[in-house]
């Protein structure tokens, strides 16, 4: 369980920053996606791997999961959904009103703005 | 418990729902609330910092869930200092976004104002590290809408560039407290700082690299040198009055590493104490030397701004990266003085651009604008703050600075770099400025720009000119006020009981409690 747990974070890993060194918004958009559940993933293991046990403390149970890192985990699923959203529209927009959607700014449209004298 | 704590979190978490909910589509009472809401926080920051002066750290639980269980807002002294600043901040920036029209170029703008406030107040009140994440958040959910306000395709695609960096940031930041929870089993700063210190030697490879991981989050946002490539165009193109916010953006970065880089990964804790400084000391001096070229190397009065703005962050890191008292004492007040600053070097430019026939801001000849030498007057001044030449405060900041490093062993390259990228910065701004009003293009038509920008954006602008003389004329009460700051940040002890204390009176009531949770 270890093992498949650390290769699939090790693989989003991988995955993740392989996409967001790409050119273009879209594939730096699924890398993102990819690094955010890459690390969901390693915020559930950070409190130990328990399978089958409940999270929180009962009468007779001797063991039980810490329910913590769910807690963590719930609140960046929350916040990386709603950040992913968010870089979509921009992106979007960012597309639609220069008709590129290449991440960087090198072109020099802030040289294109001078008028020519 | 003192409720205050949370107002200044509350407040304008408040004001902005009202604002859109309530009052989407009428700017003029927007605007009254938007003023009304950063004066009342100006108030309650007043407060909160004559409260903190006594020297004793308030700790508000909220649900009533003592530490290390439930989330803790700590104010003392450093927390309610930066509150207050960010605060007078706003203030001038909301009437310059109202008195240059900015605010009504794009939907929302008092909205996302008011919940940026939120989030940078809740950053600088929390004593928890996952809550600090959530603030970041926060801050950065709001900074993304105002950095794209008002459109146009450049502005969109520098947006895009910032959200990007700052995601990775943030996910950078996941992966960091994850693995100080996974070694610690807690994420509360005070019930960190107790556990680190108690590590075993043996156990000390994980939180190692969970202490350089958190430091690369916070160089980010403090834009430290390889990570400052988002400053430069976000600052830029992003509408003025948010790139003037954005001043104290980069400071929250500063303040994240002062307060966890004191308090949980100080000086004295064996496992991170050797390589933290060194590397923030190295980082932060390129990071001065890559401002100051930029500064000389600028075309657009944005980008100088912005380089300024590396430059400074470099200095004040130089100063940070000690972590001696009076290094932090300097650091303080340099932190303060190039918020400001740096604020009014922004607004300035806006200024000039505002004025041209094309809305453009090149360091080239162009015909003279509307208003040319009490523009140039305000430039001069934010550009002497900026480059730390006296009067004003960023040259007490330097001197502080330069004294503070007087006992450090490299204290002969410190002193190099810092004087001689103050010359490459005054060469930069004199050259730029002189460019910019002296070097007058003829007019090609005889009809001067119109501009509809108010006599407010004079006001607001010269507040915060103001607030830096001020800061000149009140340093010594200021540098005892923050000497007194350095020394309750180096005192992990109290700051621990504080935080803890009413966890312990549980506990010696002998309540099973399990030490791994939270």
């Amino acid at each position: 369980m270890e093992y498949l747990l650390a290769s699939a974070i090790g693989a989003l890993t991988a995955a993740g920053i392989y996409l967001t060194l790409r050119l273009r918004t879209f594939p730096v958009i699924l890398g993102i996606s990819m690094l955010t559940y890459a690390v969901n993933l390693f915020l559930f293991a950070s409190g130990r791997i328990a399978i089958n046990l409940p999270p929180v403390l009962l009468n007779n149970t001797p063991t039980y999961t810490d329910p913590l890192p769910q807690a963590l985990v719930l609140t960046a699923i929350v916040i990386s959904f709603g950040m992913t959203a968010v870089v979509v529209l921009i992106a979007l927009g960012a597309y639609l009103s220069s008709n590129d959607d290449h991440v960087n700014l090198s072109d020099g449209p802030v040289d294109a703005q001078e008028p020519s004298k | 418990m003192n409720h205050w704590i949370i107002a200044p979190v509350l407040l304008p978490a408040l004001v902005a729902a009202i604002i859109i909910l309530v009052l989407r589509y009428q700017v003029i009472t927007q605007r009254v609330f938007s003023v009304a809401s950063t004066v009342a926080l100006i108030g309650i920051g007043i407060g909160l910092l004559v409260h903190s002066m006594s020297g004793q750290i308030d700790v508000y639980e909220l649900g009533n869930w003592p530490a290390p269980f439930g989330i803790v807002l700590v104010l003392d002294r450093l927390s309610a200092m930066m509150v207050l600043l960010t605060a007078v901040l706003a203030l001038a920036v909301v009437l310059y976004a109202i008195g240059s029209g900015w605010d009504k170029r794009g939907h929302h703008f008092h909205a996302l104002f008011q919940f940026q406030l939120m989030g940078i107040f809740g950053a600088f009140l929390t004593g928890d590290a996952f809550n600090l994440f959530v603030f970041f958040e926060v801050l950065l959910i709001a900074s993304y809408g105002l950095m794209i306000h008002g459109g146009g395709a450049v502005r969109l695609r520098a947006g895009v560039q910032y959200v990007i960096y700052n995601l990775l940031g943030s996910t950078l930041f996941l992966f960091a407290l994850g693995t100080i929870y996974a070694v610690t089993g807690t994420l509360n700063m005070a019930d960190l700082a107790v556990r680190v210190a108690d590590l075993p030697a043996s156990d000390t490879a994980m939180i190692r690299v969970a202490a350089v991981l958190l430091l690369l989050v916070f160089a980010v946002k403090a834009a430290l040198i390889p990570l400052h490539f988002w400053l430069p165009a976000t600052y830029a193109e992003a509408p003025a009055p948010v790139a003037a916010l954005f001043a104290v953006m980069t400071k929250i970065g500063a303040y994240a590493i002062i307060r966890i880089y004191t308090l949980v990964f100080g000086t004295d804790v064996a496992a991170t104490a050797d390589m933290i400084g060194p590397w923030l000391l190295a980082g932060a001096i390129v990071t001065l030397v890559v401002g100051m070229i930029g500064v000389l190397g600028a075309s657009h009065l944005g980008r100088l701004a912005a380089f300024a703005a590396i430059g400074s962050m470099g200095t004040l890191l130089i100063a940070i990266a000690l972590f001696t008292p009076q290094a932090i004492t300097a650091a303080l007040y340099y932190m303060i003085h190039s918020t400001l600053a740096g604020a009014a070097l922004f607004l300035v430019v806006d200024m000039v651009r505002a004025r041209r026939v094309a809305e453009d801001d090149a360091i080239a000849p162009r015909p003279a604008i509307v208003q040319n030498g009490l523009i140039a007057a305000y430039f001069f001044a934010a550009a002497i703050a900026m480059a730390g030449m006296p009067p004003l405060s960023g040259f007490l900041g330097k001197l502080l600075v330069l004294d503070a490093v007087r006992d450090h062993a490299l204290v002969w390259l410190i002193w190099a770099t810092i004087l001689a990228t103050s010359l490459v910065a005054v060469v930069g701004f004199a050259r730029a400025g002189s460019l910019v009003f002296w070097n007058v293009a003829p007019e090609v038509d005889h009809t001067p720009a119109p501009h509809p920008q108010t006599a407010l954006t004079f006001v607001a602008t010269g507040g915060l000119i103001a607030a830096i003389a001020m800061l000149t004329v009140f340093a010594g009460p200021v540098t005892t006020f923050l000497s007194e700051t350095s020394a309750q940040v180096f005192d992990k002890q109290s700051y621990i009981a504080a935080v803890l204390e009413t966890a312990r009176a549980i506990e010696v009531e002998n309540m099973p409690l399990e030490g791994s949770q939270k």
